[in-house]
């Protein structure tokens, strides 16, 4: 009994190779979209891989593009013996190997499927990767004299510009280390040297943050400078201060912004999933459906167009059986050597 | 003596109608850009609307929008000419409403020329509009608490983030403002008290800037503070420092960023104008050309297609001399109920087009 069976006359396979010729033009350019998204998410990572201390993983965007050039492949070439499917004599040359391209196609949505799971789950490295780089950043911020560092501190005062963020976690971050070099402290001054006397490092800590941490919709000028001083200041209460600095840390709004991508490239690698099954079912249909004609010399007969030619259960029996078979086919003929070598 | 003459024989003349009709729909995707082109200029204009003073630099993309749309349906209309003029039974009622097309077309190209030149003729008016703008922002940067100031604050503060500047010729404009408002200030302190003393105005005045003011690209943790005091800052030199602040000012930033926008189209709209222009003399090559067919013995024979039927002198004086036909027409009518023999006489010798009722006068 085969698995959805669908009679069919000229004009409905006509109509059918038709549709399915469509399709697979969609389908390139979803193999196209792919290809796109990967190569976004790719020049986006390496936009800010200083932030991520160099080591970002890039195997998730490189993986799209690869999905992406081989559904742009696959999918012209299907579009291609889609075509030819409406001329008996083109379609002879494509027929032998268009069951083996049936069961790569199957495979191939099966990896793509994988793909759309791992965007959704390569959030959680990400997330350990950017934390460590951002720790590291902040250490660097003051290094703008050391080569293969001195852009360090514009980087993070961009990003938190852009991103509306201050330090890793929040702006107290900025209160457990150095962040200006010592090349502007005077270390003759006493307050310079009771900063630097008062911890183990020998760092010259102060609870102040930099410029990029400000927020522009604060009604008051931005106070950066003893922020935890309320005397330092008129009318000023740390506390309950709230519109001074921006009061997200960089690690959440950096995760959710690459998140947010990810979620939508995985939604988008799922839809795409979806077509590229929908056109694996519309070529097995094309497929069996030609390959079934009740009278093979005239191309207007009947035939049928089915999924699987057994049920499901059955297929896979067949399956496993063949795979013994071959399992054992290599077995018989060691067998079959032996006992030839020893009966002559 | 007919401007420009060409034949066209009945091949020809399906060449130029499919020619045209393609030309025709390529110069309606360009009405739609031009139109798109305005809408953008105008969004970017009104999103830093706060800092202009006047609308006047509006008028470019008010113009560019209106073209735009008037453009894509001066050539769709071309477009279902050309797909007629193949029909005989179809071109002729198009004939009047060829006249206006002209017109209206010539008139589109005319716009366009306009808008290229005021972008650059209204240059010193938008320098103007900013400068006051941007000196009302920096003024009212303060008054966080007043309705309808309060958000002077962010937009100048964000304005000098995005555009990497300070102040409204440079980074001085502050020190001669109160920025700090007073809400923030202990008027008890003796530095405020002196502050206040030290000017006319009674304003705290600061040789500081905003924290926006501060440039990412130095090496130096930021120095917003006692920019003139030397002695404030370690290993500090106030005429020596150059990436600590953005050197530029806003009023010149945004000049420059406005010119180059409009700089980058000038181009596109010139471009446009040439492909108006040519669907303009096609499509009068092909009225000529057809009307001529059709008056043939045999349609599908050669005709004759031109720009102008007379000379571009005589055309001219035609068409002046029907203004004025037209203008006479008006005034004479009153005339001619007080005296309808002599104005008859007088209609007759003048304007022998008219289609004047009164009988001509035999005196």
């Amino acid at each position: 009994m085969a698995l959805m069976l669908v009679k069919f006359d000229l004009k409905k396979r006509v109509k059918l190779a038709q549709t399915v010729w469509f399709m697979y033009w969609f389908a390139v350019m979803a193999g196209v979209l792919v290809l796109s998204m990967g190569l976004f998410f790719k020049i986006e990572l390496r936009k800010r891989s200083e932030l991520m201390d160099n080591n970002e993983s890039h195997f998730l965007p490189n993986l799209l593009i690869l999905m992406g050039i081989i559904t742009c492949g696959i999918n012209a070439f299907g579009g291609k013996v889609c075509y030819d499917s409406l001329d008996p004599t083109k379609f002879v040359k494509w027929k032998p190997m268009l069951k083996n391209f049936l069961v790569f196609c199957v495979c191939f949505n099966a990896l793509l499927l994988v793909t759309a799971v791992l965007c959704f789950l390569m959030r959680i490295p990400l997330q350990f990767t950017l934390a460590e780089g951002l720790r590291n950043g902040m250490r660097f911020y003051k290094d703008t004299d050391t080569p293969g560092r001195c852009y360090m501190k514009r980087t993070l005062d961009l990003m938190q510009m852009e991103f509306r963020c201050c330090g890793n976690d929040n702006f107290r971050d900025w209160f457990e280390i150095q962040w200006v070099s010592n090349r502007y402290l005077d270390f003759s001054a006493k307050e310079v040297k009771d900063r630097i006397g008062s911890n183990v490092d020998g760092q010259y800590l102060m609870d102040g943050v930099p410029f990029s941490c400000c927020n522009p919709s604060s009604p008051r000028p931005c106070i950066q400078y003893q922020m935890t001083n309320n005397s330092a200041h008129y009318s000023y209460d740390h506390y309950t201060e709230d519109l001074n600095v921006w009061k997200r840390g960089c690690r959440d709004a950096l995760l959710s912004y690459y998140g947010g991508m990810m979620n939508t490239i995985g939604a988008l690698v799922v839809l795409v999933t979806m077509l590229e099954v929908a056109v694996t079912v519309g070529m097995q249909y094309v497929h069996s459906s030609l390959s079934t004609l009740a009278n093979p010399e005239d191309p207007e007969s009947e035939s049928e167009g089915w999924i699987l030619e057994k049920t499901v259960k059955e297929t896979f029996t067949d399956i496993m059986a063949k795979m013994k078979a071959m399992g054992k086919g290599s077995k018989v003929e060691e067998g079959g050597e032996a006992a030839g070598a020893t009966v002559s | 003596m007919v401007l420009l003459k060409m034949k066209f024989t009945q091949q020809r003349r399906v060449r130029l109608a499919q020619g045209l009709w393609l030309l025709s729909w390529l110069a309606v995707m360009c009405g739609a850009f031009i139109f798109c082109l305005g809408v953008y200029l105008k969004t970017e204009l009104l999103r830093r609307a706060e800092v202009m003073d006047n609308a006047e630099i509006h008028v470019v993309p008010n113009i560019l929008m209106m073209v735009g749309l008037a453009s894509i349906g001066t050539n769709w209309v071309a477009s279902r000419v050309c797909q007629d003029s193949m029909d005989a039974s179809r071109f002729p009622r198009w004939k009047v409403l060829l006249l206006v097309w002209f017109g209206a077309a010539a008139l589109l190209c005319c716009l366009l020329v306009a808008v290229v030149v005021l972008s650059y003729a209204l240059q010193g008016r938008l320098e103007e509009s900013l400068k006051v703008g941007l000196r009302n922002g920096i003024r009212f940067y303060k008054d966080t608490d007043v309705p309808g100031r309060c958000f002077q604050k962010e937009t100048i503060d964000r304005l000098q983030m995005e555009f990497r500047c300070c102040g409204n010729n440079n980074f001085k404009d502050w020190f001669e403002v109160q920025w700090v408002s007073n809400r923030y200030l202990d008027f008890t302190s003796k530095d405020v008290k002196d502050r206040i003393r030290s000017n006319v105005d009674g304003r705290y005045l600061l040789d500081s800037v905003p924290f926006s003011c501060c440039n990412p690209a130095s090496p130096r943790p930021c120095l917003q503070h006692h920019l003139t005091d030397n002695s404030a800052h370690y290993n500090y030199e106030y005429q020596a420092e150059e990436l600590n602040l953005y050197s530029r000012g806003c009023r010149q930033a945004l000049i420059d960023y406005y010119m180059d926008l409009m700089n980058s189209t000038g181009p596109g709209v010139l471009s446009v104008i040439l492909i108006q222009i040519s669907v303009l003399v096609s499509l009068r090559y092909l009225q000529t050309a057809v009307d001529g067919a059709m008056a043939l013995e045999n349609p599908e024979g050669n005709s004759e297609g031109y720009l102008l039927e007379k000379g571009l002198k005589e055309t001219l004086e035609e068409v002046k001399a029907n203004v004025l036909d037209m203008l006479k027409f008006g005034q004479v009518d009153p005339a001619a109920e007080e005296s309808p023999e002599a104005a008859g006489g007088e209609k007759a010798a003048d304007s022998p087009t008219e289609k004047a009722a009164s009988p001509p006068s035999t005196s």
